[in-house]
């Protein structure tokens, strides 16, 4: 690999729009392929330039066309998946730094400036704003959790909203069964059918006793991965 | 942001910057079971420092070695390890399974 093809790597990474290199396995050359163009000193046909495109979109990174010179590497990057958490509250202190050690990128929402001021997040990227504001600058899609820790349905009510009208892999909610059940009932009385508000973990992490905020935020994660991993297979 | 666990391509751009020598193995074909998967980098410098993992820490060892050398030559190379029944303290993989390794300088 050249010296400046990993320095164009690691600057396309940083974009967040997946990508390809492709390194014929021989030779060592190689060339970085994206939707629509291809760099570097390895020539791919329009065929096999498919073929690369076609395993961008499917995250499949391989071996291909093995029989010629020992096959091309294609290594697919992919932007990482998100974790949007709302509530700037302790679990959330425990919960973005496992999911940012995990490979997510955070954000956390909150409008309450104090629960975002400095030191209490460390250095994850907040949204000081309502959530319905919050949720339209982050943009859930397929590669997106959220995580809704307010207990307040002012501020996890108008979240949910916004992840279910979106294609996020994983919506969660902190909460009792009781206050589950409630919020079920609003979402229903905003036009959500049982179907929609189905797609909701509530109360949200796998049950495994957690009493603390961190083991909370241990059993949150779980439950993320779980569902990350299905969704892959 | 980026997680708190170093990323070996970051890693790997911090030695070229500095001046220093370096290679990069990434898996690129596993079969059965392989704790690290396709796609997988390890960035190795000229001191056997290394970064990322191509495997739970089975093969680390024999790949730093190899991209080593790789770093001499400028070649890249391409290994494999598989499940070493015969001799139990030889280089493979504990889990069974094979792994393809390929090793190239960074020029």
């Amino acid at each position: 690999m050249r010296q400046d093809f990993l320095r164009l790597v690691v600057d396309r990474r940083h974009q967040k729009q997946p990508f390809a290199t492709v390194t014929d396995i021989q030779s060592g050359r190689q060339s970085l392929v994206d939707e629509t163009v291809a760099h570097g000193d390895l020539s791919l046909t329009a065929p096999q330039l498919n073929e690369v495109r076609r395993r961008v979109s499917a995250n499949r990174s391989g071996v291909m066309d093995t029989e010629v010179n020992g096959g091309l590497f294609v290594r697919v990057y992919s932007p990482p998946a998100r974790m949007v958490i709302v509530g700037a509250v302790h679990i959330a202190q425990a919960l973005a730094p496992i999911a940012s050690l995990a490979g997510f990128d955070v954000v956390v929402i909150d409008p309450r400036e104090a629960f975002v001021r400095a030191g209490r997040l460390a250095d994850i990227q907040a949204i000081v704003e309502w959530p319905d504001d919050g949720m339209k600058q982050v943009a859930p899609d397929a590669r997106t959790a959220v995580v809704t820790l307010t207990h307040d349905p002012k501020l996890d009510d108008p979240a949910l909203a916004a992840a279910l009208r979106s294609k996020a892999f994983f919506i969660g909610a902190l909460g009792s069964r009781k206050t589950h059940a409630q919020r079920l009932e609003r979402l229903s009385g905003m036009g959500f059918s049982a179907a929609d508000t189905a797609r909701i973990h509530g109360p949200v992490g796998l049950d495994i006793n957690a009493a603390t905020p961190a083991e909370i935020a241990v059993s949150i994660m779980a439950q993320v991965i779980e569902s990350l991993r299905a969704e892959a297979e | 942001m980026t997680g708190a666990v170093p990323d070996p391509l970051n890693q790997l751009s911090r030695w070229l910057a500095d001046g220093k020598k370096a290679a990069l193995a990434t898996v690129i074909a596993t079969w059965g079971s392989c704790p690290r998967p396709v796609g997988s980098h390890m960035a190795v410098l000229e001191n056997g420092d290394f970064s990322g993992s191509v495997s739970g820490g089975c093969i680390e060892g024999a790949v730093v070695e190899a991209a080593q050398e790789v770093i001499g030559t400028g070649r890249p190379k391409l290994l494999e390890y598989g499940v070493s029944n015969e001799v139990a303290w030889e280089v493979g993989l504990a889990c069974g399974g094979r792994v393809q390794v390929l090793v190239e300088p960074i020029t």
